[in-house]
């Protein structure tokens, strides 16, 4: 996928990227955190069972030893009741010298003992801070999930994420619809004002009509004028003149009536 | 796979549809980078058309991030390339 549908993702992947900022998950280094945790607790549980095997075997070699003891200390006895005193003395310096291997022995059991008490101790707490750590990590992964899926809601409304991307381009392809339809509307009354375009609404004079009022206000000022001279002349024959003049206008207004093409219907 | 298509919403698709729509996707960016206005208008159709043919729509209040997008149908050659080179958002 290398063409316009990967990039459009892109764009808005980015988007959501910059309004999240999920440059690390913190759900994921949280569990990374507890596995090393476990992986921690695994080692040292490890080491306590490797002390404690090896306090188990000095035990074994205690008794071997404390065992061989006795059966000196028996044959001594037994030696000396037969008179071999020599046999006796034998077997008591053997017991000697394995008593003081029974001494050591007993003096590295307990610290190994020691040893191993600490670290089922440290284990124990350790098992414990484990535990805590896992229960506040999953508190806090369901917080970050709350928070996140919020974050989502609150980028969507605010129409940064491309899941309202698309309702914001439409509610700005809507405003620039209008704003082109005010403009069309207003270059169209423009248009008509300058007689480029055709009003076919009835409202506005054509050309022709526009010349008849013009030259019907014309005789409407001759006739004044007429009227006027009349008036100041004061004579039968002009007063005749008048009567006759506003025949011709009565004739000429019934001519106009004649012809009703040229009448603003 | 999750498409949306800017303002009319989104779609779930096969990922085996992908070929068929990956052509006139890139005949749509090949389009888009020459100005070609006709053949853009026709090539988006024909996907849009494609993922509508091959999608099953989501729910309008499904909340789900889309895997690809594509342009609204009336979007123009000029929209669509402004937004594809708009360096702010693409790094590089």
């Amino acid at each position: 996928m290398s063409g316009v549908m990967k990039r459009m993702g892109m764009i808005f992947r980015a988007k959501a990227n910059k309004a999240l900022d999920r440059a690390e998950d913190p759900r994921e280094t949280l569990d990374y955190s507890y596995q090393k945790q476990l992986e921690l607790l695994q080692k040292v549980r490890r080491g306590v069972a490797d002390v404690a095997t090896s306090r188990k075997r000095l035990e074994l070699q205690l008794n071997q030893l404390q065992g061989q003891s006795s059966k000196l200390e028996d044959q001594g006895r037994k030696a000396l009741a037969l008179g071999r005193e020599d046999l006796a003395r034998e077997a008591l310096s053997r017991r000697a010298a394995l008593q003081q291997q029974v001494t050591d022995l007993e003096t590295q059991h307990q610290t190994l003992q020691g040893e191993e008490e600490k670290l089922t101790l440290a284990a124990q707490r350790l098992q414990a801070k484990v535990d805590a750590f896992r229960t506040k990590k999953e508190t806090i992964k369901a917080t970050y999930t709350a928070a996140q899926a919020q974050t989502r809601i609150g980028e969507a409304f605010s129409g940064i994420s491309e899941e309202m991307g698309d309702v914001g381009m439409a509610i700005q392809r809507a405003e620039d619809k209008t704003a082109q339809l005010q403009a069309r509307a207003g270059a169209i009354d423009e248009l008509l004002a300058s007689g480029a375009l055709d009003d076919h609404s009835g409202l506005a004079k054509d050309d022709i009509q526009s010349e008849l009022d013009r030259l019907s206000g014309g005789t409407d000022v001759e006739l004044e004028l007429q009227r006027m001279k009349a008036e100041l002349a004061g004579g039968s024959s002009s007063q005749q003149a008048i009567e006759g003049g506003q025949g011709q206008t009565q004739s000429q207004q019934q001519s106009k009536s004649d012809t009703p093409r040229f009448d603003k219907q | 796979m999750i498409v949306r298509i800017m303002g009319e919403g989104q779609v779930r698709l096969d990922d085996g549809h992908l070929a068929e729509l990956n052509e006139l996707d890139d005949e749509l960016l090949a389009e888009t980078r020459a100005g070609d206005e006709e053949g853009f208008r026709r090539t988006l159709g024909a996907l849009l058309d494609a993922v509508r043919r091959l999608g099953a729509p989501l729910p309008d209040d499904s909340l789900e991030p889309s895997e690809l997008i594509l342009p609204s149908p009336d979007a123009s050659l000029s929209e669509v390339r402004e937004l594809l080179t708009d360096d702010g958002l693409l790094p590089g």
